[in-house]
């Protein structure tokens, strides 16, 4: 567990007990009401596991949960989201329109079946899917919607980081359903077991596709998903060039098992893809071990990063503030200093 | 096609460079004294929208380009900033000290100026670097009952009223196409804004700004949200250096991490 989850459980459980005789058959009764419905990826029939991070979440809320999951071939999906325990049911609808997650269809189709159900609380990722999809639920429902939240302390009460997590807030909303998205490194996902939900079909309003969907391009990779990848080696601009980065990041990766980050210095200079950008703007990383090489830890890069486990920094600027958070570091040239240590890893 | 008509909504907040403090009270961030500028993301939107007039990249070209921006009387500066970049207007919508919109009731606001501005693309920032909420767009174009392409990095203009948007997703990119009316939301890719020149900026002083109150637009402040406190993070100790690489695997090894 992280430590701004660990910090705000202590917080909540330690308030819950000086308060529990008052309190407890009040939540017991609202507790019975609280239902909420997890939202869950899927790309071409296969199920995001990521994506059940939102029944952990839910579990954490407490009450019934129920399952969403659309597209074109959903089925197998559905079946294996119904082995999660504690789920009781998974809706689904087959619909080559909710394939590619549309959300001008795909919106009012959630809202169709919320309604439906009932629901008091609405969760996904705070991913690309759940970014594009769940505010326009939220305005649809007229709810304000909870991006991205780190801990869950009540029904209506969450934590959330500000301000490229600079500061952690803790916000209560008085809307009747909550729309929430949670940060996938702070509820670790749910595991399909020996759970066997319903599967219902759901309603499908068939909404017209005001956007059609044209192309992708994704990036190919071998290496673990940065998202959840349990170590991660990251570089930046000190790597000089996209050879360069190649050269040394690779190998380093490869030695680790580690996914390939990139702080935007990196990205902007060509040496990296978008997609593996780690701060603010990008991808939100909190494995065992983050490895920093030639990045100097500027604060949008820090909110990407700054909750994993161990971080580790190579830097030739002894100054640099990456230093401040890293549990250790090593001031020195990264040509000299990385393969030397790839070299050591590989031969231990 | 249609000429368009383009609304900005631009948020002033603190300056990116700048570490933000959790106040004494632990209600907020301190922002008295503290440099504020436009929202990166809205610098791209306003960039895009002087862009897509400057290479007519548009077959129909462009009307009109309206800043807009809801907040104290300080927010009319990062619209005479927008202005200063090419915006033909501004709207300034007047806020109490310390109010501020929560983004479903900033895209009611939106909502209202999208139909007294008769705008048919709106663009707006994927998010605001304070509250990091990553709403306000999508939430507008629900309201509206618009397409939406999200976190844009390409944003081309076909015949027809088409608009085709290259979008940053997890694992790289995706094109999805809509017509207009429509919304976008910028991501850091999509250009490099330009810094205001100065006669620019002189320009900018003379260019329209109108004041109006969220009464005007028919609405309230209406807040679903109740902040009940504001920490700092849990402070990470950083740990020692070590000399050499022998001693980094060591050390990695001590903390389980190898």
């Amino acid at each position: 567990m992280f430590p701004a989850v660990r910090r705000a459980v202590a917080w909540h459980g330690s308030r819950a007990i000086g308060a529990a005789p008052a309190l407890s058959s009040r939540a017991f009764a609202k507790s019975r009401l609280l239902s909420t419905l997890a939202v869950l990826e899927q790309r071409d029939g296969k199920l995001n596991a990521g994506s059940l991070s939102a029944f952990t979440a839910a579990k954490k809320l407490g009450g019934t949960i129920h399952g969403f999951i659309a597209g074109g071939s959903v089925s197998a999906a559905a079946q294996e989201a119904a082995k999660v325990e504690g789920v009781e049911k998974i809706i689904f609808v087959e619909n080559a329109a909710y394939e590619k997650g549309l959300p001008e269809n795909y919106a009012p189709l959630l809202v169709e079946n919320i309604k439906k159900g009932g629901y008091t609380h609405i969760i996904s990722g705070h991913t690309a899917f759940g970014k594009s999809l769940m505010p326009r639920i939220a305005a649809l429902l007229d709810t304000q919607q909870i991006s991205d939240i780190t801990a869950i302390e009540s029904e209506s009460t969450f934590v959330r980081p500000i301000y490229a997590g600079n500061a952690i807030a803790t916000v209560e909303s008085s809307d009747s359903v909550k729309v929430v998205t949670i940060r996938g490194t702070a509820f670790a996902a749910e595991t399909p077991g020996s759970g066997s939900a319903v599967i219902d079909e759901g309603v499908d309003p068939k909404a017209e596709a005001l956007s059609e969907w044209v192309s992708e391009e994704l990036a190919k990779s071998d290496r673990p998903d940065l998202a959840t990848a349990k170590r991660v080696v990251s570089g930046g601009r000190g790597l000089k060039s996209k050879e360069d980065f190649d050269n040394i990041m690779l190998p380093l990766a490869d030695s680790l098992g580690a996914a390939v980050g990139a702080s935007r210095a990196a990205v902007d200079s060509g040496y990296a893809d978008n997609s593996l950008q780690v701060g603010q703007t990008g991808k939100v990383v909190a494995p065992e071990l983050y490895m920093a090489v030639g990045i100097s830890g500027a604060i949008q890069h820090l909110a990407g990063m700054k909750d994993s486990k161990v971080i580790a920094a190579i830097n030739k600027d002894a100054d640099a503030p990456i230093f401040q958070v890293a549990d250790v570091g090593l001031v020195g040239d990264l040509f000299e200093k990385v393969p030397e240590f790839t070299e050591k890893v590989r031969s231990s | 096609m249609s000429a368009l008509r383009i609304l900005v909504p631009v948020k002033r907040v603190i300056d990116y460079a700048v570490k933000p403090r959790v106040n004494k009270a632990m209600t907020g961030v301190e922002t008295a004294g503290v440099k504020h500028s436009m929202n990166p993301f809205d610098e791209l939107s306003v960039e895009e929208s002087v862009r897509i007039r400057e290479k007519k990249r548009a077959p129909g070209g462009v009307e009109d380009i309206c800043a807009i921006s809801a907040g104290p009387a300080k927010a009319a500066d990062v619209l005479r900033t927008a202005m200063a970049m090419g915006a033909d207007r501004g709207v300034h919508v007047e806020l109490r000290d310390g109010e501020e919109l929560e983004p479903l009731a900033a895209a009611k606001v939106l909502r209202e100026a999208v139909r007294r501005q008769r705008s048919n693309l709106v663009i707006l920032g994927k998010q605001s670097i304070d509250d990091d909420a990553a709403q306000t767009g999508q939430m507008l174009a629900g309201l509206l009952g618009w397409p939406q392409a999200t976190q844009a990095s390409a944003v081309e203009f076909g015949e027809g009223d088409t608009v085709t948007v290259t979008k940053e997703v997890d694992g790289g990119a995706e094109t999805v196409r809509a017509k207009l009316p429509m919304v976008i939301t910028t991501d850091l890719r999509l250009n490099e804004p330009r810094y205001a020149s100065l006669p620019n900026i002189m320009k900018a002083k003379k260019k329209k700004l109108e004041k109006v109150s969220l009464a005007d637009y028919g609405l309230q402040s209406d807040s679903r949200l109740k902040v009940l406190k504001v920490t700092e993070p849990p402070a990470r100790k950083g740990g020692d250096k070590v000399e050499d690489v022998g001693g980094l695997v060591a050390k990695l090894k001590e903390l389980g991490a190898l």
